[in-house]
């Protein structure tokens, strides 16, 4: 395994995104919605309640509920964004030709394989994190509301991404980028399904329907990643009313009552790389 | 420059895609100089080139490209290719692009600057090397590819249809580019269906159809075969009969015979021959059968 290249290709997966101004749009796009966030929580102040201002106590919940959603989107945005990335990073580079020249050089498909992961990995983090970071300071600066586990929430969101992304990669290494994008895209929106599925059959009792919902949370470890993000956010007396209301708030996809267990973060770290090894192993049989 | 276990080898390779077959007990060797791979559209030229470059495998038989095996570092890290296909990224300048590759042939960072100043000025791009690739015509990218090609001298250069985007001057030039790799030691490979170019330059071929050889060797030597125009009156079927002792017979247009594959030595024992049939000789014209008649009549065979 030759480091250098590996890490040529992933310079190069950055450079791209730089050059073709995908980052930029992000940014901007970005920008707008921590703007609107913030001019939304900073009203918060002005609502009331059979003409009372709200209580301290009111007045976290919905700005953590606020933030909880706005979230939502930001781990849709990155997910999608990793999809709509990594489904073209391999086969975009075969049908255009691009790779021809490259893979003729010496360096090993797997090396070109983790050199995009490596790329691909770079910018979900970078942008993950700057822009939930922003989002975070933001709303703490207009509120003054800090969410109980912010380096946790930003591991779950990120490793979300990086489920999604390595997922599409490998589905790159055999299938066009638009095929690629539409299976990740489904699958993602799928296993989102599976975890309220879960949460209803967890609601009714019902042990089929429960373990459909876990079925999907290991297939694709993404739904299960986001209640992590979502318990992080969640202030004590959040989990507190939902501990209260039982089993019946497990099938909302914004209510987590407790975070993954440790062996479940284990599998997500696990399936990434059993993927990883599938994408390389993938293409290294692949004919070009 | 000789490499060790000849620079290309490809040894009772085929290459099956599901009921097609692209390549058929294909066995080849090129030691040195500019090697014609030659043949028409799907015949499995560029399948070849994959197999030695190990994008693809072949489904039996073995070879070795640069005296190392089919796709290894070793292998690659000696040669230049320049793909039918040729896209580069669209995003970086020509230099950046020549830097992408300096970077993957491991060749040290001190020398790009130079390397890549030669390479711009030997496939004509001087002066649009600060440009985005994304700007520039087929033929400029086509060029690009080339230089990608030559960057670091390799040991040997794998064209695959090098001048298919190039207007006659950008041919006349890559032609110029082969004979310079040429004189420098470098074998070439040179993937066409552009007879007048292979013919131009290349002192070995092979033709290639449905992905089994038809004919190989020496350029001379394929195009040894000469004919021979008569024009004559008063040829009786004696005279005929005579003529077709030393080749095959055919009508030319003008009413000529042609005599094909005739041993130049023996022109003066036929035109006797013709003369003693009584017939009355006008003209006798020795004539080459160009690549193209060659080419067409091994096809056809």
């Amino acid at each position: 395994m030759n480091v250098r290249s590996v890490l040529v290709v992933a310079r190069q997966v950055v450079n791209e995104a730089g050059r073709r101004r995908l980052l930029l749009a992000l940014v901007l796009l970005t920008v707008v919605v921590i703007a609107l966030t913030v001019w939304g929580v900073s009203r918060v102040d002005d609502l009331r309640n059979a003409g009372q201002p709200l209580s301290d106590a009111q007045k976290k919940t919905i700005v953590s509920q606020l933030l909880i959603l706005v979230m939502f989107m930001f781990s849709w945005v990155l997910s999608l964004a990793a999809v709509f990335v990594a489904s073209p990073a391999i086969s975009g580079e075969l049908e255009s030709g691009i790779a021809l020249a490259v893979l003729a050089r010496p360096i090993a498909r797997a090396e070109y394989v983790l050199g995009k992961w490596l790329g691909l990995i770079a910018l979900v983090v970078a942008y993950g994190v700057a822009a939930a970071v922003i989002e975070l300071v933001a709303v703490q600066t207009v509120s003054g509301y800090q969410p109980p586990h912010p380096f946790e929430f930003l591991g779950f969101v990120v490793g979300e991404g990086i489920v999604i992304l390595t997922f599409s990669l490998m589905l790159s290494t055999r299938v066009a980028g638009m095929v690629g994008g539409v299976i990740a895209a489904i699958l993602f929106g799928i296993a989102w399904m599976g975890g309220i599925v879960g949460g209803v059959g967890a609601a009714f009792n019902n042990a089929t329907i429960t373990h459909v919902g876990t079925a999907t949370k290991l297939i694709l470890p993404t739904d299960g990643l986001w209640r992590g993000a979502v318990w992080s956010l969640e202030p004590s007396i959040v989990i507190a009313a939902q501990q209260q209301a039982g089993p019946a708030v497990a099938a909302n996809p914004f209510f987590a009552a407790e975070a993954p267990p440790a062996a479940y973060v284990i599998w997500a770290v696990a399936w990434i790389a059993a993927m990883l090894a599938l994408a390389i192993w993938s293409f290294r049989s692949r004919e070009i | 420059m000789a490499i060790a276990n000849g620079a290309i080898r490809l040894e009772h390779v085929t290459k099956r895609y599901a009921k097609v077959v692209a390549l058929d007990d294909l066995s080849l060797s090129v030691e040195h100089g500019v090697f014609g791979f030659l043949g028409p559209n799907g015949a499995g030229k560029t399948t070849a080139v994959k197999i030695l470059l190990g994008l693809t495998r072949p489904t039996s038989g073995s070879g070795s490209l640069a005296g190392a095996a089919f796709g290894s570092k070793a292998s690659l890290g000696r040669i230049g290719y320049l793909p039918e296909l040729f896209r580069y990224q669209s995003w970086l300048t020509a230099r950046e692009v020549l830097a992408l590759h300096c970077e993957l042939a491991a060749i040290p960072g001190a020398r790009w600057p130079s390397e890549i100043d030669r390479i711009l000025a030997t496939v004509g791009l001087a002066d649009r090397g600060t440009s985005r690739v994304g700007t520039f015509s087929k033929g400029m990218q086509q060029r690009l590819g080339l230089g990608v090609a030559l960057l670091d001298d390799p040991a040997v250069v794998l064209l695959d249809e090098p001048t298919s985007a190039l207007d006659p001057v950008g041919r006349h030039d890559v032609r110029e580019i082969i004979r310079g790799l040429r004189e420098k030691g470098t074998v070439v490979f040179l993937n066409s269906h552009l007879l007048s170019e292979v013919e131009q330059v290349c002192d070995a071929v092979a033709i290639v159809d449905r992905g089994k050889v038809v004919a190989q060797g020496d350029l001379a030597k394929l195009l040894g075969t000469s004919s021979l125009r008569v024009r004559a009156t008063g040829i009786s079927r004696e005279a005929r009969a005579a003529m077709a002792r030393f080749g095959e017979l055919d009508d030319g247009a003008d009413g000529a015979i042609v005599i094909k594959g005739i041993d130049r030595e023996r022109i003066p024992e036929l035109v006797g021959a013709v003369v003693a049939s009584g017939a009355r000789v006008y003209a006798v014209e020795p004539q080459h059968e160009s690549l193209e008649e060659r080419f067409l009549s091994l096809l056809g065979q």
